[in-house]
């Protein structure tokens, strides 16, 4: 019997509620917490779970009282800094709140909650919330609290974010002790179910570990009934749970944790997220977020899994949640899959869970969050810490175990103590806390920018090592990413340069004010300092050309838009979408960069029946209405005509817009409804094309098009309701998009944008390129052979690219300057004069590169055009590459493509594995059509630059300028 | 302190049954072959007795019934995992009231027996892959949805993941478990493809051991106290290719039955018992 043990023994009812020193809102935490916790349960396990209207109010009543104390608040009068009570439901059930002032990020907050917890390695929790829809949010370290809980109390709850997969690893026990509470959370509200075995297994333990030894004199018959250890507690579970815990005598509580955790992680929910959502088929299924990836159940059933290496790019479209998955055993192409959430900020939270969990269990650091100044978009990413990070981190944990008291949390009959008593008796010193914490914390964030990561499975650490053996050792963690550190993220919000706009380019309309643009646009991203004054002017006629554009490009828009329904209705993609970055409105950006608008049909301002009223319940109306003021004021209207015009067109706008959206929606689902979307589908024909746009950049995410033309392709169930990934047709002709799908990529730097959301990071992708390369090499096997054979995780195998692909990227790569690949461009419009191919660039750099990751892969074979041809080639001294007589071990190869309409940027990307050294090789093809007047030689420097830019720890080693000038306009076979 | 999931392979029950004289005619078959039902009953005399003898396992042995001709492939019936037993609801209607004498042992055991109510759902035994961390079900002809998801909701500390059964009868016609972490799988194609789509559901890593005839994949594992890892497999005059394979498996004793009478009614080495480890709670 340990001393800890027979303290709790002792402690028994009075003592059962440990209260901060502080013993603030201990009267109401008293009645309120239990009730609190058994609230929140069910609500937890969905997202379906209606709003309680019961906490609801309750949470108003605290949040009035904490107001009323916030005017006390004598201590900031001068200042006027507002102080908010943030009251925070602990893991054991008990409320603590601390004053945080109003501005204050989720950072400061969290620190302050685990300081009280004494709890240091505490990347693995985080600070959640409800929302307006009572659903559960993360508080958001890097952003302001008032930016998050923007309605409601500031109620919250402590929980674990990331379950460590192996709690044992954990260093201190007093975190185990943490990871233990919730899950017997988890457990007793049904998010984590057991079989009945399984209780009483984990029920002895919570007990040993509650109440130590089993003692029948002092304990009784019945004294687990007061512990609540499964959802439905019966005496039968009782007794086995007492049974077992008579075993345990001298047994320590944390031992009994360790069993505890032990046990629990082998269940196969453990640390699974779910959020209801519906496949293609509107069939209900359940996607659940964990350490491995995401997994898809239906009912119980796990009907498919998809480990994070599986995935290439997660996004939300308004409440679509999407997943690019490499190509696998069954697929020749990348698939995208879809699935519909419950309403847009179901999909968002789910987005973020994937993202976060991603990076903290796959990714040696945190990606820096995208830097993109043409982007609209989340510029959210997880910015905490990773869980190599952090077991590097408490690894130096260097502090005596920390006392502290496990209270008892689960009672049926919640008795408090007003004793007072802190939690933590052995509180080692706060300062002293901070400074170990603190230190390794800003290495960290350094380290997020700087470090570059080996690449680790944070599943298996024998695969761990299975990798690292196999792959050449990648060198060490120093190689700076392309991210400037000096360069904050908020900086940019206010970067001039973001004002840029990312159009829609239209193939057809004048290409000359859009080439002058573009021109401009790179000519401004090529000066040195990104910073540059004279905003408002710049702006101003930035968006005066966007508008302008804009409008010519509605009209051939709406024939492309129309030519694509009749070219098929099979397809399901969305048709056209742009983003369009409004600097003026950053008040009205929200905390992940989305600009949001009050949605007028929630203010209910408006009398009934103008609710009634579709275009006024849109979303879209104000985002809508502002345009065409603006439009129309920068067209040198007055104002109040402006005004009055704009109101009725944005309605107008909006009365098509729900058809625009039923469209969509009708289209994914296209194997089904036919019959009833058919009428929308001609009704709305001519008239979203606008929509989109708008709905894009408001609702959800900007995409880039080429992706919303990926989009649907979807589950299907197939033979038994198995589900399969299908894959459409859709796939096929996203290489070879028809000329009329415009494209808003500008230049190579937008490639960037198109993975992971509109990403430009480049952390990810490079992460995500990297395990191409590191996915361990395994030599080809006979099934004959009468071995035990590691079973090769779906994971890595799927990494290696199919034979055919690999040796159709090889053969290009060696025709560097053909001038069959030059032409592969569809997309060259009819009128064009001239084809100058002005940069082909050659990158080496062993194992680590930043890569973009494409929408497209493409490489077809295209008619030959008649030309005169120009060639001049620049070659580094080292070009060990080329003419490399080993070619090495093809590990993968990929080819992105991404076109405006005089620029076709191809990039291949290759990596091998050549005597031990992985090396990674990325050409990038620039082909720039068009009029003479294009300056060549300041096009190359500027496409080296943007190569160089992009990939800094990449040398350029070979430039090939070549230069055509075709000889008939029409294009023709060779 | 064994915890859960500890002990894969660990049993000290077997339930099997014996053979019925309409086995011959009239048990289900995907082929038309003429079972020797002599032959048929000495091989599962063997089969028993090297369960109860080589291995050291208590046999329950249920008597034959006669209108139940398939009755001997006691697999199909239950499916035991730890202290539960769920009693499944046969794909073939004529083999639905096996479940009854199953059930009565089962019980007599002191299982927690769970039946499959449901007049929907389907599932056979022989479909059902437990491999000691999570369970397989093929989706077969004998086995749907909705009796998956009954097991998944028996047996909750672990994961259920469905798996299409494109050729043969059952899932376990072409693969199995040969110890822990490793599956035993058939070289033909859709056995492959139902491996590849297991991996890809598993959170866990299992090595493979492949065998040129999918039948000799079924094999029964048990690791027994004193004996270590146990493999009961196909005999050399059936599949001497497979044979060679299991034998370059070193830390298994090696125990051939032969199968030569009951293959032709689709029966495997798996589908003739049903084993159960009974001590290993309380």
């Amino acid at each position: 019997m340990t001393t800890e043990s027979g303290a709790d023994s002792e402690a028994k009812q009075p003592q059962e509620k440990k209260e901060t020193g502080k013993g603030k809102a201990k009267a109401a935490a008293e009645p309120t917490s239990p009730k609190n916790q058994q609230e929140q349960l069910p609500a937890a396990v969905g997202h379906s779970t209606p709003v309680r209207k019961e906490q609801q109010e309750e949470d108003q009543e605290s949040h009035r009282s904490s107001t009323s104390r916030l005017t006390k608040s004598p201590l900031r009068g001068v200042k006027k800094v507002k102080i908010m009570q943030c009251k925070v439901t602990l893991l054991d059930g008990s409320d603590f709140t601390v004053s945080v002032e109003k501005r204050a990020t989720g950072q400061v907050f969290f620190d302050k909650v685990s300081d009280h917890l004494n709890l240091l390695e505490k990347d693995y929790f985080g600070i959640t919330y409800r929302d307006v829809e009572n659903q559960k949010n993360w508080l958001d370290p890097t952003k302001e609290l008032k930016k998050q809980i923007r309605t409601g109390p500031w109620n919250f709850a402590f929980n674990v974010k990331f379950y460590p997969p192996d709690p044992s690893q954990l260093t201190e026990d007093i975190t185990r002790y943490y990871l233990c509470l919730q899950l017997r959370d988890d457990i007793v509200s049904g998010r984590l179910p057991c079989s009945f075995a399984t209780h009483t297994l984990l029920g002895s333990y919570t007990v040993q570990s509650e109440l130590g030894d089993y003692d029948p004199e002092e304990m009784g018959s019945d004294y687990v009934s007061e512990l609540r250890l499964a959802p439905n507690q019966t005496k039968e579970l009782e007794e086995k749970v007492m049974e077992l815990h008579k075993t345990y005598k001298g047994m320590t509580p944390a031992e009994a944790e360790m069993h505890f955790l032990e046990n629990a992680k082998k269940l196969s929910m453990y640390g699974v997220d779910l959020h209801h959502a519906k496949d293609s088929e509107s069939v209900e299924i359940m996607l659940g977020v964990c350490a491995s990836g995401l997994l898809i159940y239906r009912d119980r059933l796990r009907i498919n899994r998809f480990a994070w290496p599986k995935i290439l790019k997660i996004s939300y479209k308004r409440n679509n949640f999407y997943i690019k998955i490499r190509p696998g055993e069954f697929e020749q192409f990348e698939s995208t899959i879809g699935f519909k959430l419950p309403n847009h900020r179901a999909a968002k939270r789910l987005w973020k869970v994937c993202v976060e969990h991603h990076t903290f269990f796959r990714l040696v650091s945190p990606e820096a969050p995208p830097k993109k100044f043409l982007s609209l978009g989340s510029k959210f990413r997880y910015s905490g810490r990773t869980q190599a990070q952090t077991r590097r981190a408490s690894a130096q944990i260097a502090r005596p175990a920390p006392f502290f008291k496990r209270s008892s949390s689960k009672r049926y009959n919640m008795s408090l103590s007003l004793d007072g008593a802190p939690i933590m008796e052995n509180h080692e010193t706060p300062a002293k806390d901070g400074s170990i914490d603190g230190a390794a914390k800003v290495i960290a964030k350094e380290d997020i920018i700087t470090t570059v990561t080996t690449e680790r499975m944070a599943e298996e650490e024998k695969a761990e090592q299975e990798d690292v053996q196999k792959e050449t050792p990648e060198p060490a963690p120093s190689t700076p990413l392309r991210h400037d550190t000096k360069r904050s993220p908020r900086l940019y919000t206010h970067d001039p340069l973001r004002s840029e706009l990312s159009l829609p380019s239209s193939p057809i309309s004048s290409n000359k004010v859009r080439r002058r643009r573009r021109e401009s646009a790179r000519k401004r991203a090529s000066s040195v300092s990104p910073v540059k004054s004279g905003t408002g002017c710049r702006r101003r006629q930035a968006r005066a050309d966007h508008k302008a554009a804009l409008l010519k490009e509605q009209a051939l828009l709406l024939s492309a838009r129309r030519q694509r329904l009749e070219q098929g209705k099979r397809h399901g993609g969305t048709l056209f979408s742009f983003s369009l970055h409004l600097p003026d409105l950053s008040s009205i950006l929200d905390e992940d960069g989305y600009i949001t608008f009050p949605d007028l049909s929630e203010m209910r301002l408006l009398p009934e029946c103008a609710q009634n009223f579709l275009p006024i319940k849109s979303p879209s109306l104000i985002p809508c209405f502002l345009f065409i003021f603006f439009f129309l004021l920068s067209t040198s209207f007055s104002v109040p005509y402006a005004l009055t015009l704009s109101f009725p067109l944005a309605l107008c706008l909006c009365y098509l817009e729900p058809k625009a959206a039923s469209l969509t929606a009708s289209i994914a689902q296209s194997y089904h409804d036919h019959d009833s979307s058919e009428e929308e589908e001609t009704d709305s024909e001519h008239t979203d094309f606008a929509f989109d746009g708008e709905m894009t950049a408001t609702e959800s995410e900007a995409d880039d098009d080429s992706e919303m033309r990926t989009q649907y392709s979807f589950i299907r169930r197939v033979k038994g309701e198995n589900v399969f990934i299908r894959h459409s047709n859709l796939m096929l002709e996203d290489t070879e998009p028809p000329p009329e799908v415009v494209k808003h990529q500008t230049n190579v730097s937008e490639l960037k944008r198109s993975f992971l959301e509109t990403t430009s990071g480049g952390g990810m992708l490079g992460e995500w390129e990297k395990r191409l390369s590191s996915s361990p090499l395994r030599s080809p096997r006979g099934d004959e052979a009468p071995m035990i054979e590691p079973l090769e995780p779906q994971d890595t195998k799927d990494e290696q690219p199919a034979g055919d692909e690999t040796k159709e990227e090889v053969g290009l790569k060696g025709t560097v300057s053909t001038l069959g690949w030059v032409s592969s461009s569809q997309k060259v419009s009819a009128d064009q004069e001239e084809k100058a191919p002005v940069a082909t660039e050659t990158e080496t750099a062993p194992a680590k590169q930043m890569s973009p990751d494409g929408a497209e892969v493409a490489a077809k074979d295209m008619p030959v055009v008649h030309t005169e041809t120009k060639t001049i080639t620049y070659e580094a001294a080292e070009v060990d590459t080329n003419g490399d007589t080993d070619p090495g071990v093809l590990l993968s190869a990929q080819t992105i493509t991404s076109e405006t309409t005089s620029t076709t940027t191809t990039t291949h990307i290759t990596k091998t594995v050549k005597g031990g050294i992985s090396e990674t090789r990325i050409e990038k093809r620039i082909v720039i059509t068009g009029d003479t007047d294009i300056d060549h030689d300041e096009a190359l420097a500027q496409a080296i630059k943007e190569a160089k830019e992009q990939h800094p720890d990449m040398s350029v080693t070979k430039v090939v300028v070549h230069k055509e000038t075709e000889i008939t306009p029409e294009e023709g076979e060779d | 302190m064994a915890g859960l999931m500890a002990g894969f392979g660990q049993y000290t029950h077997a339930v099997v049954r014996g053979i019925p004289a309409s086995l011959a005619q009239e048990a289900l078959r995907s082929s038309q072959a003429e079972v020797d039902l002599d032959a048929a009953r000495r091989e599962h005399d063997a089969y028993a007795e090297v369960l109860r003898t080589r291995l050291g396992l208590e046999v329950v042995e249920l008597p034959a019934d006669e209108t139940l001709p398939d009755c001997v492939f006691v697999e199909d019936v239950a499916v035991v995992c730890g202290e539960t037993a769920l009693i499944t609801r046969p794909g073939a209607e004529s083999r639905r009231r096996e479940t009854e004498a199953m059930k009565e042992a089962l019980k007599d055991l002191n299982l927690n027996i769970v039946e499959m109510t449901d007049e929907n759902a389907t599932l056979d035994g022989g479909d059902v892959l437990f491999t000691g961390r999570e369970f397989f079900v093929g989706l077969s002809k004998r086995t749907n949805q909705r009796g998956a998801e009954i097991l998944a909701d028996a047996f909750k500390d672990y994961a259920v993941s469905t798996v299409p059964v494109f050729e043969g009868l059952h899932l376990k016609s072409f693969c199995s478990m040969g110890g822990p972490g490793l599956i035993i799988i058939g070289s033909s194609e859709p056995a492959q493809k139902a491996l590849k789509i297991m991996q890809q559901m598993s959170d866990h890593r299992y090595d493979k051991l492949t065998v040129p005839d999918d039948l000799a994949a079924n094999c029964v594992y048990m690791n027994l106290p004193n004996k270590g890892h146990v493999l009961v497999h196909c005999t050399v005059e059936e599949f001497p290719e497979s044979v060679k394979v299991f034998e370059k498996l070193k830390d298994h004793m090696l125990i051939p039955v032969s199968n030569l009478e009951k293959v032709k009614v689709d029966g495997a080495l798996t589908c003739c018992s049903v084993l159960i480890n009974k001590k290993a709670n309380m």
